[in-house]
């Protein structure tokens, strides 16, 4: 090991450094104090955010990603794009947490820590490319979300959540423990790269293998069958910790599983392509399917991101083609914005009409323009209508998908596109289309303001302007290792 | 920025200034989208000194990086059947804000729906970049989804959704058929330029990929048109959108598709064209006879009009199946243009007439009887003299009365078809008769007869209605009683899409 070599885990020891000095500075901040520990998350992930930054120049400088601490870690551009992806949707979640938790309960200023903590994982997993480091980031991850989710300890739905969250994750980890250890047994390797070199032509054990390394990060992205936690997990937990949920975890799992298919798993040795395809159309289906029936906009969300981890899915089963790894990335972009201010506007709306049904929205556009306009941008994107975010992730996906031969699937995703504006266009109907019970102006917190703007304008940015963020995109792509 | 540009985002400048406007004073709403409509319209009128007459290719072509890590850019040209649909576009939004002053509610969300509206279709008619095209054809679809389902009739929301969903289907298919044109182009070579993908027509002899892409652009584009079987949505939709609403989807939003067949589906796939267009011909008169007749059984007057709309819009589809049918067959290159004349002369004529007729049932619904049963009525011409001229002429034109501008239309569509497909032209013909018939006998039952004592008291064209309505009236006789300069603008896209069928 290299003692140089730590520079190149600034960001973690930055966001653990913040994260600790802010455990301690907590002990001695007032009870009544609900603002300072937030405010200096907020401030403590600006260092970490301007580190990965660094990072990516050197990276880029360098022309190609390193290889640390024996191959645990690797540092190349597309670690340090998800790791951007983590931070931006801390720093977004605590400033939306700003105005939530306050009142709900008594224990305010753990809730940022836990985020920081549980952000620090996504970093880990976002680099980690040896079995060891891939279980204990995934751990790591799981058992402050075990945490952050029933949070709200004398809320019997947190409760709920956060039991199903841990029983559903436990289960699945112990899976995928158990399919890296055939992993190793069969290559006598832990990192991915020995892994990739030795697994050969495979054979049935190592197809076994995948599939139930498959299991565990299919929980982490909700994929079908291993999505049932989701809407329960996602309906119960605090409104906030749900949107982290939505695209955290999500994006750091995705992160994973590409450096898992595209070092360790060649295509001779397991034919996963079609395996992808085929989950992926099965999820984009299902979460599409259910999500038509939710009224609770927590619950709908739930499904909605079960239905994009299924787009998602779709790039990895095309993985060579340029078009479905760059798609991925902008995807991941699309929903972090999409997602994150869907969720905000579902705790402004339910701070006001006290209620995540989407029938109680009725009205909400006579009582604020802005917050019913934003919403409806954010279906919209979720849907995949241009000129939005959402529309230009889905453009290359489809594009991605007929470039590496599936058009098949592109067809199934383009249907399921349609199934998906009815109930997204629910919530624009009852803001829209229903009568206003009551016409009083919504309360709007400074918080949630700045986030529904943020979310607002780069949804339409990324999908009216989207060649700076193709670029930045395309460089990230590129620096793979190994690609 | 040229001509073409200003007269596409001067509306979304007004979208911008409207932003501004406090929601209340509904008068300032109303006077700046006025202004912005009446800039627009005379921006499109612009474009015609600049426009060379003796160029039948696209022109005026302004271009801007946009992506170009994939080959999109900002492309925008106008060519006879662009520019024509443009103007009809901006004056056809103008006239229907006219008679929109009418609406109170939610003054300042309608008037900024119906500009945004009118970005996107101005838009969709210029773009000459599939991506760029394909972003403007789905901007129509928000804005209109709004005005149905906010200021429309009592099943506004079913109706409202139903047209989204079911445009949203065909757009998709669009997108997919795009992306297989292009991956199919070299790879060095790639772009979503029309006029080069149309040049280099990536998918031309491949067989079941070609198929695919033709039929995604068909359900596209069919929808919108709409052809049986894919008409359901507008009844839905026409009957319940508010009037101005009815207006744009009728005169504008329905030529989307006519437009992407000629513009994109005709010269990208003539042999794939050629080879289904038996298909298309079969549906196009199954249309013709089958919208006649359902809007012969109807007494709904706005039902009446909507399925009138399938009838004629289903000339439109005759004449460019047959141009299709003219695929490297230079003898009936004659026909093929004289339909395609036909056809994108019928597009303005049903704009203009179909989008009178909706204003003239509107006039009678929103503010006078609120009924629009045809049974309802009676004599209404004794009681609203200029009323009853106005609507009757429509009527007239909207039947092919010759001396009114849907006649000249549909008689270049069927002698260019007849030289083509003499037997489903002639039972096409059918339809011409059963349209004749129930539109007289509309009239008769609405306009003649005794008068119906409940309405003896109602008041005639007020000078708002006027206004929105006159013009449109005009337009019907001058270019049915010469419609030279008309068609000469317009023959010069027909001959240039025929000189690309082989």
């Amino acid at each position: 090991m290299n003692v140089a070599d730590i520079r190149w885990i600034l960001p973690e020891i930055l966001l653990a450094a913040v994260a600790v000095v802010l455990l301690v500075v907590e002990l001695f901040t007032p009870r009544d104090n609900k603002r300072l520990i937030g405010t200096l998350a907020l401030a403590g992930l600006v260092p970490v955010f301007a580190s990965i930054l660094t990072l990516l120049g050197d990276v880029g400088a360098l022309g190609s990603g390193v290889r640390v601490f024996g191959d645990t870690f690797t540092v190349d551009a597309f670690a340090l794009y998800f790791k951007l992806i983590a931070v931006v949707a801390a720093a977004f979640v605590i400033l939306i947490s700003l105005d939530y938790f306050p009142g709900r309960t008594p224990h305010v200023n753990e809730t940022y820590l836990m985020i920081l903590f549980t952000t620090f994982g996504l970093l880990l997993m976002a680099s980690a490319s040896e079995l060891i480091m891939i279980l204990i980031a995934i751990e790591f991850v799981s058992l402050t979300s075990y945490l952050l989710a029933g949070y709200l300890k004398t809320n019997a739905k947190s409760n709920e959540a956060g039991v199903k969250y841990f029983l559903y994750g436990a289960a699945t980890t112990g899976v995928m423990a158990y399919g890296l250890s055939l992993l190793y047994g069969i290559t006598g390797a832990t990192s991915l790269y020995d892994i990739g070199a030795k697994l050969g032509q495979g054979g049935a054990l190592s197809f076994v293998a995948v599939a139930m390394t498959l299991a565990g990060l299919g929980f982490k992205i909700s994929m079908v069958p291993f999505h049932q936690w989701a809407p329960d997990v996602y309906e119960g937990a605090p409104t906030p910790i749900t949107a982290f949920f939505s695209v955290g975890p999500k994006a750091a799992g995705f992160a994973i599983l590409v450096r898992m298919l595209t070092t360790a798993v060649p295509v001779e040795a397991v034919n996963w392509p079609v395996v992808l395809a085929a989950l992926s159309a099965l999820t984009m289906t299902v979460g599409n399917l259910f999500a038509l029936q939710q009224r609770n906009i927590k619950r709908m969300l739930a499904y909605s991101s079960i239905a994009h981890a299924g787009y998602m899915l779709m790039a990895l089963a095309v993985l060579p083609s340029a078009w479905a790894q760059t798609g991925l990335l902008i995807y991941v972009l699309a929903y972090l914005f999409t997602n994150l201010g869907a969720f905000t506007v579902a705790i402004l709306a339910s701070a006001n009409v006290r209620s995540d049904d989407i029938p109680d929205y009725a009205g909400l556009s006579q009582r604020s323009a802005v917050t019913a306009a934003a919403m409806t941008l954010f279906m919209l994107s979720l849907t995949g209508v241009p000129p939005t975010a959402g529309f230009f992730g889905k453009f290359y996906l489809f594009a991605g998908a007929i470039d590496g031969g599936f058009l098949w699937l592109a067809a199934v995703a383009a249907i399921n596109s349609v199934v998906s504006l009815y109930y997204y266009v629910g919530v624009i109907r009852a803001m829209y289309l229903m009568p206003a019970k009551v016409e009083t102006p919504l309360a709007e917190p400074a918080g949630l303001r700045v986030g529904l703007w943020v979310a607002g304008v780069a949804t339409l940015a990324i999908g009216v302007l989207p060649q700076p963020f193709v670029l930045f995109v395309e460089s990230a792509r590129r620096l793979i290792v190994g690609n | 920025m040229s001509i073409l540009s200003i007269t596409l985002f001067l509306p979304l400048l007004g979208v911008v200034a409207l932003m501004f406007i406090p929601r209340d004073n509904s008068r300032l709403v109303r006077q700046v989208t006025m202004v912005f409509a009446v800039l627009t319209f005379l921006a499109s009128l612009m474009i015609v000194p600049g426009f060379d007459f003796s160029t039948r290719a696209i022109q005026m072509i302004e271009q801007a990086s946009w992506i170009p890590s994939i080959g999109i850019q900002y492309k925008v040209g106008v060519d006879g059947m662009s520019l024509t649909l443009v103007i009809m576009t901006t004056l056809l939004t103008i006239l229907s804000l006219i008679y929109s002053y009418r609406v109170e509610d939610r003054v300042k969300e309608y008037n900024l729906l119906f500009l945004l509206l009118e970005v996107g279709m101005i838009g969709a008619f210029l773009a000459l970049d599939f991506f760029l095209f394909y972003i403007f054809f789905e901007l129509t679809l928000v804005p209109m989804y709004f005005l149905i389902g906010i200021w429309g009739g009592p099943r506004k929301e079913y109706a409202a959704i139903k047209f989204f969903l079911y445009t949203l289907v065909g757009s998709l298919a669009m997108l997919l058929a795009i992306l297989l044109l292009y991956f199919n182009l070299p790879a060095d070579a790639r772009t979503f330029d029309v006029l080069k993908i149309t040049e280099l027509r990536p998918l031309a002899g491949k067989g079941l990929i070609a198929a695919l892409a033709f039929w995604g652009f068909f359900l596209s584009f069919a929808i919108k048109v709409p052809m049986f079987p894919f008409h359901t949505w507008l009844p839905d939709a026409h009957v319940e959108a508010p009037t101005a609403g009815s207006v744009i989807l009728a005169a504008v939003l329905l030529k989307l598709g006519t437009y992407g067949f000629i513009r994109f589906s005709l010269p990208i796939f003539p042999d794939m064209f050629a080879q289904f267009a038996p298909i298309v011909t079969v549906l196009a008169v199954i249309g013709i006879v089958y919208g006649a007749l359902v809007a012969m059984a109807q007494t709904d007057m706005k039902k009446l009009v909507a399925y009138s709309s399938v009838n004629h819009m289903g000339y439109v589809m005759l004449a460019i199946a047959a141009a299709a049918s003219a695929y490297n067959r230079p003898e009936l290159a004659d026909a093929a243009a004289t339909a395609l004349n036909g056809a994108t002369l019928n597009m303005l004529a049903h704009g203009v007439i179909t989008g009178a007729l909706f204003l003239i049932v509107g006039v009678i619904y929103d503010d006078r009887t609120h009924t629009r049963g045809v049974n309802d009525f009676g004599g209404l011409w004794a009681i609203l003299p200029k009323y009853g001229a106005i609507a009757i002429t429509a009527m007239f034109a909207s039947l092919g009365l010759p001396g009114l501008m849907g006649f000249v239309a549909e008689f270049l569509i069927f002698v260019g078809s007849f030289a083509i497909l003499p037997v489903p032209t002639a039972i096409a013909a059918l339809g011409i008769v059963i349209n004749a018939a129930f539109f007289l006998w509309t009239i008769q039952r609405v306009f003649l007869g005794p008068s119906n004592p409940k309405w003896l008291s109602l008041p005639d064209v007020t000078p708002r209605e006027m206004w929105a309505l006159a013009p449109l009236i005009l337009l019907m006789i001058v270019f049915g009683v010469y419609p030279k300069p008309l068609i000469d603008i317009i023959n010069l896209t027909s001959v240039q899409v025929v000189s690309l069928l082989k």
